[in-house]
């Protein structure tokens, strides 16, 4: 629901990632990491960032993301494995003391910058 | 060419968030943010709360809401300092960030409280995700909601340190299936405090209001 401020967010962070020597460059993608259990949905995401995209050295760049799956370790057994479904406990013991490893991620990880970008 | 970033994308909000985290630490104010969907009771509790606390502890009360003023009219009925944000100046946020509650902190004197409540924009999905510099997040479920919504809004039973059933003065008239309700929290987040209790007629609050005082006796001695 709150995919546009994540985009206009993610337009600021990709924009300020452009080294200054390389200014005007262009991004031609941006790589980002979304947990299962972020509350951000890909597709409303990508369409925000066209919207807010506009006009800045990001528009029309190609938003990549990565999904990461809900990864948790058990507490009591040490077992880890994936989350299918929103049930909190360890599959190996049952036991709810456990702890989410990934699948909250909300990270730019790299951006791209057009072919040419850095010569002009 | 490609430049990595590693970032995460809410690393604006975080840094604000921290900013309010370290004024809150130094006041030894204790803040808990309160969420829930809209019409989960949050207001009338929270009313309760601050009537209740009022002799004991200094408290005030942040509230957001998408527009209007209605719930800041009726929790100044409580006599605390209350201080209203809508999000929709901020463009009609579904969530409370870091930043506005910074900018809500200049109504008040940190020095002078113990309790800071800030109450959510009514919204299961958005609030969990923003970090506003909080000591605690408590969510607010009533009986007249379905018995899964732990299961339908898992992130939001999951960043929570505490539950409040509310409306269980309606449990005669409905059908719904408190152990059911419970057994969904647990799943989601196992072994969660629940407070079960009605706001309207009062009935189990003391266990909630005595979590609150057991909370900012523990902050202040920090």
């Amino acid at each position: 629901m709150h995919e546009m401020g994540i985009a206009l967010q993610i337009v600021d962070i990709a924009t300020a990632s452009i080294p200054e020597e390389m200014k005007p460059a262009r991004v031609a993608s941006i790589l980002l990491r979304v947990g299962k259990l972020s509350a951000v949905i890909p597709d409303n995401l990508r369409f925000c960032f066209e919207v807010v995209s506009k006009g800045t050295a990001v528009e029309g760049s190609d938003l990549r993301i990565e999904e990461v799956p809900v990864v948790a370790r058990c507490k009591d057994c040490e077992g880890s494995w994936t989350l299918e479904g929103p049930t909190f406990r360890c599959e190996a013991c049952g036991s709810g003391h456990i702890e989410v490893i990934s699948g909250r991620e909300l990270d730019i990880v790299s951006i791209e910058l057009e072919e040419g970008s850095d010569t002009t | 060419m490609e430049i990595q970033v590693v970032k995460h994308v809410l690393d604006a909000n975080l840094t604000v968030a921290n900013q309010n985290r370290e004024k809150f630490r130094r006041h030894g104010v204790f803040v808990v943010n309160v969420m829930s969907s809209p019409g989960s009771g949050k207001t009338t509790l929270l009313e309760k709360t601050l009537t209740r606390l009022a002799s004991e502890l200094r408290a005030a009360i942040i509230v957001g809401d998408v527009s209007t003023t209605h719930d800041a009219e009726r929790l100044a009925r409580s006599g605390a300092p209350v201080v209203q944000v809508n999000t929709d100046a901020f463009g009609g946020d579904c969530h409370l960030a870091a930043h506005v509650i910074a900018g809500a902190l200049d109504s008040f004197d940190l020095s002078r409280l113990d309790l800071l409540i800030i109450e959510n924009v009514g919204n299961l999905v958005c609030p969990a995700e923003f970090d506003i510099g909080e000591d605690a997040k408590a969510v607010v479920l009533s009986v007249t909601e379905g018995e899964d919504k732990p299961v339908k809004y898992p992130l939001m039973f999951r960043v929570c340190d505490v539950a409040v059933l509310n409306k269980i003065d309606l449990l005669p008239y409905l059908e719904y299936d408190r152990d059911a309700a419970v057994a969904y929290i647990h799943q989601v987040h196992d072994g969660m405090p629940i407070f079960e209790l009605s706001a309207k007629t009062e009935q189990g609050m003391e266990a909630w209001l005595g979590w609150l005082r057991e909370q900012v006796a523990r902050k202040r001695s920090k």
